[in-house]
């Protein structure tokens, strides 16, 4: 592979917390050289260059239902939304809980994505919360870290010995707070909105509910242990206390509970039913800054590809989830345009710190890291159209809206797998 | 005091009232033809909700059902408003007065009726929402009807099908006809359709009747009281421009209508009140608490009650004070205007055939 100098770059460092002009050589899949002003090479004409984005929690329906989705289309999709590390979800048919099933995703993966994909394995098997998984084996075999997705362990004294069993292998555990009885059958979130659409709905309440509980176990077991999809203001004191006591604990949150609220969905729109629900307009300030701050460490797309028959349902039997891995990079640019959070900021919780939690090298822009690398413009507008999306599916909440961020290069490993360069 | 009250209630029990007193006009014969010949103010293509109606589009409805009040009383019954047209009832929820509301309604304006039951139906063997509507819509339908046991599900048909749909209830969401059925009712009784105290009891939370009554009659500025236990009423609420009351009497005082919903024991998923007597106890409307209201006050309810539950059997058979057999008259003329409006713009509009 021969070295490769892009120049007349804006180079964001979310470690340092800069934003420079300059230039970055990479050689051998890595970043060799980064320098200030300009250099022959490559010419950027100025556009922005950024560790690519280490995503987590992406769905790729493999096994079980390669209609929504495949490690071909959601690997393209990826590559085309800069997403250059995807970390999937074993919530699939089989659910992924055994090295078997974790065997066959890795090969998929690798055939099939011209992008990094790393796997996350069920905590329980059949995600059914009442045996725990060979955590040992499946770490052994790739698994980043363990997750029943959405679905909540409720019985304490299996996620008490899941954590604890955990924490002796040093894995991951990742999780969903959420009460599930009081959240059960609810489309939306309760409040005004919700009243006047008759959905069953839940209090934001439910989620702090299941955070206090995990973060008790997580005190108990000293397990690592990562809160995904956060959406409500009031879970975030208990986070910010579970900090600060030295607990193992991090949290993310979704691109759609940062960029769009409850009101979205207007006229029962099936694609704005996700799960948790969308949220108030105050909890979605209230997340923002929390991830201006850095209490909330991680912004992932949570991917959840689903076919045209599972949305085209009135709201309540519709299914939850949405496509994000092309529309997370211009949704996250409009929280850089109304000047909420800093490109820094952004990769911050885009890159750096998902690839920190998972102990991985990339997620920065320093010399000796790999080169997974995206090149875009944050201001270039388009009009989003579903049917031009790269995923299988073509369940976005952002169909026909203006947005702005293209990219215009992904670099995996120095290979450019998407774009012109 | 207690024993005091009740004196009261029944000497406002034992006056002679006439609530449903009708202008003399309604003696006299309409002619069919000249109905809805006045100007007309109406521009839905659908009656989906009562959200998206203006008050001009409202009151022009009401007119329109009084005309038709006057023709259901006649020994003539029938106008051809609707020939050739076909009206298709879709129920995938139990219903028997709505559904024969609707059939009547379409009988006597000489639409072609068609009733389908749906939990019967193609419903059972997985096929969707949308493919029954398709299937449907290729039968080329004029009218469709629909009720579903969803919030949103007839929205989601409406924008399916090149028909007129009007929503006969979804789920917890809007119940269009009826809210416009009550609001002619008050109309008649009352002479006017604003500036009215109305209370609105029991179970809001379930209730799509409690929704549409809430947005149609704010719309028509009138002062809306709800009064129910707390685990009754849906979040936020108070944001409606309703003033929400847990104590009964309280509520009820100076009300010029009480309009009692049916505990829907079959959507609750929990325990929201504690027995069905406690709660009659409470809520249960009866002639010491209708006495708390003004002296013509009317009492409401959207049926079919639950008697000894929400509401005392005796004063709903109360013809000086219960409005209820009024508001199924009212019905049946409230969707043939409904229908006849619709089927004008749908003529006015034709639209493309879809296949």
């Amino acid at each position: 592979m021969t070295p490769q100098i892009l120049t007349n770059l804006r180079l964001i460092d979310p470690e340092a917390d800069t934003e420079t002009e300059g230039w970055l050589r990479i050689e051998a899949g890595r970043i060799a050289e980064i320098g200030e002003g300009y250099r022959d090479g490559t010419d950027c004409g100025g556009k922005v260059l950024a560790p690519g984005i280490v995503d987590i929690g992406v769905k790729i329906c493999e096994p079980g239902e390669r209609h929504k989705e495949s490690f071909r289309t959601a690997g393209a999709a990826a590559a085309a939304g800069g997403v250059t590390t995807m970390v999937t979800r074993p919530d699939t048919l089989p659910a992924i809980d055994s090295p078997e099933t974790l065997e066959f995703v890795t090969r998929r993966a690798q055939e099939a994505a011209p992008v990094n994909v790393l796997t996350m394995a069920a905590l329980t098997k059949g995600r059914e919360g009442r045996e725990m998984v060979e955590i040992g084996f499946l770490k052994d075999a790739g698994a980043v870290a363990f997750t029943d997705c959405d679905r909540v362990t409720t019985n304490t004294k299996v996620l008490s010995r899941c954590l604890t069993y955990a924490r002796s292998l040093g894995a991951l555990v990742m999780a969903h707070p959420q009460e599930p009885v009081m959240s059960s059958g609810a489309a939306v979130t309760s409040g005004k909105f919700a009243s006047l659409r008759g959905l069953p709905a839940v209090s934001p309440m439910a989620e702090r509910m299941g955070l206090e509980r995990d973060m008790a176990l997580v005190e108990m077991t000293g397990a690592r242990y990562h809160a995904d999809g956060l959406t409500a203001a009031g879970s975030l004191p208990v986070l910010e206390r579970a900090k600060a006591a030295g607990l193992d604990v991090t949290a993310g949150v979704n691109i759609h509970h940062l960029t769009l609220n409850e009101l979205d969905v207007g006229d029962y729109r099936t694609f704005f039913k996700i799960k948790p629900p969308l949220r108030s307009e105050d909890d979605r300030k209230a997340m923002v800054d929390a991830v201006a701050t850095g209490l909330i460490d991680c912004i992932s797309s949570f991917h959840t590809p689903q076919d045209e028959e599972s949305k085209r349902l009135p709201f309540e039997e519709a299914a939850s989830g949405a496509v994000a891995l092309e529309t997370l990079l211009p949704a996250a640019m409009r929280l850089y345009h109304s000047g909420a959070l800093s490109l820094p900021q952004l990769f911050r919780a885009l890159s750096l710190n998902p690839a920190k939690r998972l102990g991985l090298e990339a997620g920065r822009l320093a010399v000796g890291a790999p080169a997974d690398l995206i090149l875009f413009d944050p201001d270039a507008p388009f009009v989003l159209d579903r049917f031009a999306l790269k995923s299988k599916s073509k369940n976005t909440p952002f169909d026909g809206q203006r947005m702005q961020g293209r990219v215009l290069a992904t670099f995996v490993g120095g290979h450019c797998v998407y774009g012109a360069l | 005091m207690e024993s005091a009250q009740l004196t009261h209630a029944q000497t406002v029990c034992a006056q002679p009232m006439k609530v449903n007193a009708l202008p003399p006009v309604d003696t006299l014969n309409i002619n069919p033809k000249i109905i809805g010949t006045r100007s007309m103010s109406f521009r839905a293509k659908h009656l989906l909700g009562i959200e998206h109606l203006g008050p001009d589009e409202i009151v022009t409805l009401l007119d329109l059902a009084d005309d038709y009040v006057r023709l259901n009383r006649q020994s003539v019954k029938h106008t051809d408003t609707l020939a050739g047209l076909t009206q298709v009832n879709m129920f995938f929820e139990n219903s028997t007065r709505t559904q024969a509301s609707f059939e009547i309604a379409g009988k006597r304006l000489g639409a072609d009726v068609m009733n389908m039951a749906m939990q019967a139906s193609s419903i059972k063997k997985g096929e969707t929402l949308i493919d029954t509507a398709m299937t449907l819509n290729a039968m080329h339908p004029d009218l469709l009807v629909v009720r579903h046991p969803h919030s949103g599900a007839v929205n989601l048909l409406a924008e399916k099908v090149n028909c007129a749909v009007l929503n006969a209830g979804d789920g917890r969401h809007e119940h269009p006809t009826q809210a416009l059925l009550d609001a002619l009712t008050i109309r008649r009784a009352k002479g006017r359709l604003h500036r009215l105290n109305i209370a609105i009891c029991g179970d809001i939370a379930h209730s799509r009747v409690a929704r549409s009554n809430i947005l149609l009659l704010g719309k028509m500025e009138n002062r809306i009281r709800l009064i129910g236990p707390p685990t009754l009423m849906p979040s936020q609420i108070d944001q409606f421009g309703v003033e929400v009351f847990e104590d009964m009497r309280e509520g009820l005082q100076d009300v010029d209508v009480v309009m009692m919903l049916r505990l829907q024991k079959e959507r609750m998923d929990g325990g929201f009140i504690p027995s069905e007597r406690e709660y009659y106890h409470r809520y249960g409307l009866d002639a010491e608490k209708l006495g708390f209201a003004k002296d013509d006050a009317i009492v409401m309810h959207p049926g079919p009650m639950n008697r000894g539950v929400e509401i005392d059997g005796t004063l709903a058979d109360d013809i000086n004070r219960s409005v209820i057999q009024e508001q199924v008259e009212m019905g049946v003329a409230v969707r043939m205007a409904a229908m006849d409006l619709l089927a004008r713009n749908l003529r006015a509009t034709p639209r493309e055939v879809m296949v």
